[in-house]
């Protein structure tokens, strides 16, 4: 059985390099630079959804709130850009020359202390991984300590997204308010508006998200992958093994975090801006549904699943806009009812058999009963390694 | 500004707590019932209170254009009405969804969230996308005046009121009828509840009903206060979840009284501060509460 579990995961190899070669050589050769950057945008929200793969198909852990880590990563870039487009000569018409425009309508003087760290971006960079880290950590430890979970966890994480989008919008001074942080232009001299920059942005958040989920299959074939699987289906039982599970969860949910400010960088890169729309429940929880369409259990699936969602929402926005929130809203309630394991679970029921025999007949042709058994093993294995 | 003018400021800036308190708690009571008794996340809470809206809104248009004689009665007959269109929306819902997720608490979360999607846009196309208010009836205009400084606006009152009838008809319905026995029965146990002869989906059906209806009881009330959008509901989710959680969610009087807590915070906080500030401010304090204390305010004592 030994050469069959090998093919079983070429099989799901074959998932990472199929993606990688669609991300990196289908899309560039097929797209101009316009739905290239658009595609570019869409796989920011990717990061989300792996994410979720991690925190919630493998961890049973539901965040609301992933919308908060995304706009963290989000600002901390913008900052940095705004600030390197708000140089004085730039904004020699403001009052006070060379602060951000929106502070300077905002009658702010001088600029705010926690913006001036973002003038160096190695500071911009490590605040990316940091800060989220950092928050997601208190948040970890203050919930999962005191055993809050499942549905209340879910709940508070989207209050907390709700709370920093009022927020956001609340603080026009000191952080754009409800347009964002707009009129980013370059990073260290660099236009990031130029199609060439657009270009090399589209690559860097392609291996980007590529690492990404190479990581997180890394991490759920480890040790602590087993233990997330065994956490959402016995918290309990894992508890009594001996495990702390409350630091199991917090890590995973610093990953997840992590994961999601990286997207949410490589988006006010990508798309040159950054607001409050991406912070709060409605994105937080739409993020959620990529995962689910892609299937929660699968990092691969949820990469596709994400442009899928996506690939629907502006054709059917710009084609029938009145229809598309019908079609989302039956989207949830398909996968949730119907589909629980997404496209991923699809293509495990349906792809992967397929693939399997084709592989096994071509290495195996005497022996005609060996394809059944991968067939039956594939299948057996669908639902769990996805 | 002298003492007289002091107190009648404390007295007003007072009754707009208890009005906000009273809106929390009557948008609460139904996701009390749904979410502290049933444990069924509806996201799209806040979408039946549209209903409700939607259906004074209606009834407003109907005596506007029909009969405007009736201008000055119509508003009860509306308000009955939400009750029972909300409440039979919702029979149909369970019917169809809820009742395939009662073991799955977090994607009942998604597929109601899909379903108050799809809820907002019906109101768009097929009421209007934009706000609408409905027609009031005199009695509900304008201000009381017990002294030359001191008004109290009559729909204030008019929820107040409304909210303490629900109210008390929630607690004596969950508490003392027999019905209410055979819901806190089914959702301690369910099993054990159909075993003695309670027709367990029966129950679950009608106390998500109940629940819908109450918020589209809540939903008719806001029309004397404000304008009815597509995407009214969703803005005050959060919060009537946050209330249900933050009072225990199991227990009614928590629920009362965590109600009275964060409106009379927040109607504080928004004399001081900008109202997102005082709204961030509050919300915070909750949630570093419930970190605190996960369970909530009051907790009911049993085992299960």
């Amino acid at each position: 059985m030994s050469h069959l579990t090998k093919k079983l995961g070429k099989a799901d190899l074959l998932g990472v390099v199929v993606l990688s070669a669609v991300i990196l050589v289908l899309f560039p050769s097929v797209f101009g630079i316009f739905r290239l950057n658009l595609i570019g945008k869409y796989l920011t929200y990717a990061f989300v959804g792996v994410s979720l793969v991690l925190l919630w198909g493998n961890g049973g852990i539901l965040s609301l709130g992933q919308g908060v880590f995304f706009g963290l990563g989000g600002y901390c870039m913008a900052m940095f850009l705004k600030l390197e487009a708000s140089d004085p000569i730039a904004t020699k018409i403001q009052t006070t020359p060379g602060i951000p425009d929106f502070m300077d309508w905002n009658q702010i003087v001088k600029l705010p202390l926690f913006w001036l760290p973002f003038k160096s971006l190695t500071f911009t960079i490590i605040a990316i991984l940091v800060v989220p880290a950092l928050f997601a950590f208190l948040i970890g430890v203050a919930m999962f300590k005191r055993r809050v979970g499942g549905v209340y966890f879910a709940i508070i994480t989207q209050a907390v997204a709700l709370i920093l989008s009022v927020l956001i919008v609340g603080q026009q001074g000191l952080t754009g308010g409800i347009n964002g942080i707009t009129d980013l232009k370059t990073m260290h001299g660099w236009d990031i508006r130029s199609d060439s920059a657009k270009y090399i942005l589209y690559y860097v958040n392609g291996a980007l998200l590529i690492g990404c989920v190479v990581f997180t299959r890394w991490v759920l074939s480890t040790k602590f992958g087993m233990l997330l699987l065994a956490l959402r289906e016995k918290e309990d039982r894992v508890r009594f093994s001996g495990y702390d599970v409350a630091n199991f969860k917090t890590l995973a949910f610093c990953m997840s975090a992590v994961m999601c400010a990286i997207g949410g960088a490589m988006f006010t890169l990508q798309v040159g801006f950054m607001s409050p729309s991406f912070v709060g429940i409605t994105p937080s929880i739409e993020m959620v549904i990529y995962t689910a369409v892609g299937g929660r259990m699968s990092v691969v699936g949820a990469v596709f699943g994400t442009l899928l969602v996506n690939f629907a929402k502006t054709f059917f926005s710009e084609e029938y806009p009145d229809l598309w929130l019908f079609l989302m809203g039956a989207t949830f309630i398909a996968v949730v009812l119907l589909f629980p394991d997404g496209l991923a679970g699809l293509y495990d029921r349906y792809g992967k058999p397929f693939v399997l025999r084709r592989a096994a007949r071509a290495h195996s042709k005497p022996k005609a009963t060996e394809p059944n058994v991968a067939v039956a093993t594939a299948l057996e294995s669908g639902g769990k390694h996805g | 500004m002298s003492l007289n003018e002091v107190g009648s400021m404390i007295a007003m800036q007072g009754f707009s707590g208890l009005s906000l308190f009273t809106v929390l708690l009557l948008m609460a009571l139904g996701l009390a019932i749904i979410f502290g008794q049933m444990g069924v996340i509806n996201m799209a809470h806040g979408e039946f209170m549209a209903i409700g809206a939607y259906v004074v809104y209606l009834f407003s248009q109907l005596t506007q254009n029909y009969a405007p004689g009736l201008r000055e009665v119509y508003f009860v007959p509306a308000v009955v009405a939400a009750f029972f269109v909300a409440g039979a929306v919702g029979y149909v819902v369970e019917m169809l969804l809820i009742r395939r997720l009662y073991k799955r608490p977090l994607d009942t979360l998604l597929a109601t969230w899909g379903l108050s999607l799809a809820m907002q846009q019906f109101f768009r196309s097929f009421i209007n996308p934009k706000e609408v208010s409905a027609e009031l009836p005199e009695w509900l205009l304008g201000a009381f005046n017990p002294t030359p400084s001191i008004q109290v606006p009559r729909n204030g009152i008019f929820v107040m009121g409304l909210t303490i009838l629900v109210s008390a008809g929630v607690y004596l319905l969950m508490l003392k009828s027999r019905w209410g026995i055979r819901i806190r029965a089914t959702t301690q146990n369910r099993v054990m509840s159909s075993a003695v002869g309670i027709n367990t989906d029966r129950v679950d059906r009608f106390t998500f009903a109940l629940g819908c209806g109450i918020a589209g009881l809540a939903g008719a009330a806001f029309t004397t206060i404000g304008s009815t959008g597509p995407t009214s509901g969703s803005l005050y989710i959060v919060d009537t979840f946050l209330v249900v959680v933050f009072g225990g969610a199991a227990n009614l009087i928590g629920t009362i009284a965590s109600a009275f807590s964060i409106a009379q915070a927040q109607s504080l906080l928004e004399f001081f501060l900008t109202s997102a500030m005082a709204k961030v401010l509050t919300l915070m304090t909750i949630i570093v509460i419930l970190m605190i204390r996960p369970q909530g305010l009051f907790t009911n004592k049993l085992r299960t």
